[in-house]
């Protein structure tokens, strides 16, 4: 069934379709529709489980972390700050192996204060051992909640999802998305069966005091099943779209990337508007490509290193900073296409920060700027921020 | 007829030998009265503190019955989630547990308990209370009482020690419209599990308020431990009572009230207060168990 | 009998336990040991109900309480709580 609707409601739908049992819910923008979405649902009696309203995003990941240790499979949802407050807890989810899907509408860190849209949030949250997956598009967000729940509840993997949104680019803005039906979600995604949960008849402690001579051992359990998880991203991909008809790619996406001259790699939302405006420039002669970056943890850098054979030089786009150095994806890019025998030149472009439009023409900007390096063979600085009030009137 | 002795508490032990709890400590006396009026099915769930240091070390631990570990402010936000994944799951018949110490619980955790009160959530709340931050080495907190010694309110020349009031946990919870609060002593145990036994199947959150000596944070020998516990009742210092719909009752009637002296000169970590300090003590535990009559003869009129 | 893991390999997925404390005697730690004096005892059980250690035994109603030296730390609650002075601390032999 097809409907029109924001990435938020996708969000909700994906949720009930799951079957979900435990949802924690707390207000934030742009996160709140679908927590709004997801009550009304529930008041309805739309839902398989139960809706709790919790008084912050760090009790909302504690109750999922305690509710799915009882063995119910697990949501929330959240933005910016309350990504930030629940810092704590993600380590928790992923030590405790709780396999929690939870919505990220990517927005900016305060201040100035600001609610619109960037990475800032879920970049910060690279290391917690969460898997990431940017949604391009509304259809991609429901699908990939799916998935994620697959992915995640996975005995071999056991990792908590965060499936990313940009906020109000994607999550307040409308598009015909495809429900699918429930028989076939039902067939696709079986319920949550952890080998492990809370027993009264064969009693554990989980998650209790550890001495050194064993915590670096759990830690590498995590380590090696996010290399799990990279083979499960890929198969639930085909199987989704052997289900459903379509794919994402897994973990990367190559877009009119055979012929390049250069590539840009990017996340979320920007993606649409880069693919457009490179078959637009194609049809000009310019053969630039694009990479989707499905997956941000675990990271995709063995299909990145094929760039090096497509492409002479790459370009990276960041809708976050680390200060200090550079965009977040720019550095994770470029040391997993590094190739000590040369390789391609890289490039990292910084915009679209806290809301900011990030235009067809900026991104027809940063096709141009790589078109140059080419030429010129070098490049010419490492960070490019794009549409900055400098003075120089070129945006 | 010969008179056959008689156990007062039930014999079942969920509680293991070889805990790590210090000699005398009143936490595992806690657990196992805790555990004896409520049996088999019941998951505790355990913030950082003492309770997860005492449960032993991985791949061991200390307990019969499901332990789940947290982080230091989320024990009620945990438990309830625990409570949601049995209500969906259709397991019933089980007590979910949040086991918090003082610091865990009227500091950084009350936040998620106020939440979890506010929904009503179907938990038993044990405030583990040794009135300091104990497992990081005896640091202040909220329920630490006024003249303590702890290592982040020193005594020097005479001052310094701690001058804040215990934390009215049990009023504001009270305030938030809990269902059921009680005090109860490891020095007590027939009351202890009374209480418990009285909370358990009533639907909605429970608060239980442990009083629990820490031998080491209290500077008392092992041995004084449930001594100097005994005393804290006996001389109003931590009366006895329970609060069941807004209404206070006094669960252990306190003849006699001993002088708060006899409770403090057990304790290095009063020992530096002189007689007007101690004088000060007294009249403000008069003044505090004279407001609690006061409140159970407001709430029952 | 569950095997205590030996390698990363043989890790759960979820970091839980496989065994009790059991196994750690604690009573390693006591410098003081209590005694029961049988005589003296009158089957009150205070001595058991106020262990923190669990290490006073008591089969079944009616039977003497038994110091499981194993475990007792040595705290001396025991002795302490005793009402009828049955139970006394004596130093542990120096080794």
């Amino acid at each position: 069934m097809i409907e029109v609707m924001t990435a938020n409601y996708a969000a909700a739908y994906a949720v009930k379709l799951a079957r979900v049992g435990v949802i924690a819910a707390y207000p934030i923008t742009p996160q709140s529709s679908i927590s709004e979405k997801l009550a009304e649902m529930y008041v309805k009696g739309e839902l398989h489980g139960k809706y709790f309203l919790v008084e912050s995003e760090h009790s909302a990941m504690s109750m999922l972390i305690g509710a799915s240790y009882a063995g119910a499979r697990t949501f929330t949802a959240t933005s910016s700050h309350g990504l930030a407050l629940m810092h704590e807890m993600l380590f928790w989810a992923v030590g405790a192996r709780r396999p929690i899907v939870m919505a990220v509408v990517a927005r900016a860190l305060a201040p100035p204060w600001n609610i619109w849209g960037d990475h800032m949030d879920v970049m910060s949250e690279r290391d917690t051992g969460w898997m990431q997956f940017f949604c391009e598009n509304n259809q991609e967000t429901l699908d990939t909640i799916l998935m994620a729940y697959k992915i995640s509840e996975n005995r071999s993997v056991m990792l908590p999802s965060m499936v990313i949104e940009d906020g109000f680019i994607l999550s307040h803005t409308y598009e015909a998305v495809d429900i699918p039906d429930q028989d076939e979600v039902d067939d696709f995604l079986p319920p949550f069966d952890p080998e492990w949960k809370i027993d009264f008849n064969d009693p554990r402690r989980f998650g209790g005091l550890t001495m050194p001579d064993w915590w670096s051992e759990f830690r590498y359990r995590i380590a090696l099943d996010q290399e799990v998880a990279r083979k499960k991203i890929v198969e639930v991909d085909k199987e989704f779209e052997r289900k459903f008809g379509r794919s994402y790619g897994g973990l990367v996406e190559f877009y009119n990337c055979d012929d390049a001259e250069v590539a840009l790699v990017l996340a979320g939302s920007a993606v649409g508007t880069a693919k457009e405006v490179s078959d637009k420039m194609r049809e000009r002669g310019k053969k630039v490509g694009v990479v989707k970056l499905k997956t941000f943890r675990p990271f995709p850098a063995e299909e990145l290193k094929k760039l090096n054979d497509m492409v002479p030089v790459v370009g990276v786009f960041d809708r976050s900073y680390t200060f200090g150095y550079g965009g977040a994806l720019y550095s994770e890019v470029r040391n997993g296409i590094y190739d000590p025998a040369g390789g391609a030149l890289v490039k990292n472009y910084v915009g679209g920060m806290g809301g900011k439009d990030f235009t067809p023409k900026n991104m027809e900007f940063i096709f141009e700027d790589l078109l140059r390096i080419k030429k010129e063979g070098k490049v010419d600085k490492m960070v490019e921020w794009i549409n900055i009030k400098d003075g120089t009137g070129r945006w | 007829m010969v008179n056959i002795p008689k156990f007062t508490i039930p014999k079942e032990e969920y509680v293991c030998k070889g805990h790590s709890a210090c000699p005398g400590c009143g936490t595992p006396l806690a657990l196992r009265y805790t555990l004896k009026a409520l049996g088999k099915r019941t998951v505790l769930n355990i913030p950082a503190g003492c309770g997860g240091v005492i449960l032993g070390v991985w791949p061991s631990y200390a307990l019969k019955v499901p332990v789940v570990d947290n982080a230091f402010e989320c024990t009620a936000a945990v438990a309830d989630g625990i409570r949601a994944g049995f209500d969906v799951l259709g397991v019933e018949d089980a007590y979910v547990v949040g086991w918090a110490g003082d610091g865990g619980t009227v500091d950084i955790g009350l936040q998620a308990l106020s939440a979890a009160v506010d929904r009503n959530a179907n938990i038993i709340y044990i405030m583990l209370d040794n009135e300091a931050y104990m497992n990081t080495g005896i640091q202040k907190s909220g329920c630490t009482p006024i003249g303590a010694w702890t290592t982040t309110t020193p005594v020097a020349d005479e001052k310094g020690w701690n001058t804040s009031p215990k934390k009215r946990i049990m009023e504001m919870l009270v305030a938030n419209g809990i269902v059921y609060g009680a005090t109860v002593n490891v020095a007590f145990p027939e009351d202890f599990i009374a209480r418990l036994r009285e909370a358990k199947d009533i639907k909605g959150t429970k608060f239980i308020h442990v009083l629990a000596p820490c031998t080491p944070g209290w500077r008392i020998d092992p041995k004084k431990s449930i001594e100097v516990a005994r005393l804290a009742t006996q001389t109003g210092i931590f009366p006895l009572y329970k609060v069941e719909n807004g209404r206070y009752s006094l669960t252990k009637e306190i003849k006699n009230r001993k002088p708060v002296r006899e409770y403090l000169m057990l304790q290095g970590r009063f020992r530096h207060l002189k007689e007007e300090a101690i004088n000060q003590i007294q009249k403000i535990v008069d003044e505090e168990y004279a407001r609690l009559l006061k409140k159970i003869k407001d709430t029952n009129e | 009998m569950v095997e205590a893991p030996k390698t990363y390999k043989d890790l759960p997925s979820t970091p839980i336990t496989f065994f009790t404390t059991e196994d750690n005697k604690t009573g390693t730690w006591r410098t003081i040991r209590p005694v029961i004096d049988k005589e003296k005892c009158t089957r009150c059980y205070i001595c058991w109900k106020f262990c923190p250690d669990l290490s006073i035994e008591v089969e079944k109603e009616g039977d003497y309480p038994n110091v499981d030296y194993d475990h007792c730390k040595g705290c001396g609650i025991c002795a302490n709580e005793c009402p009828s002075n049955a139970i006394t601390m004596e130093k542990e032999m120096e080794k």
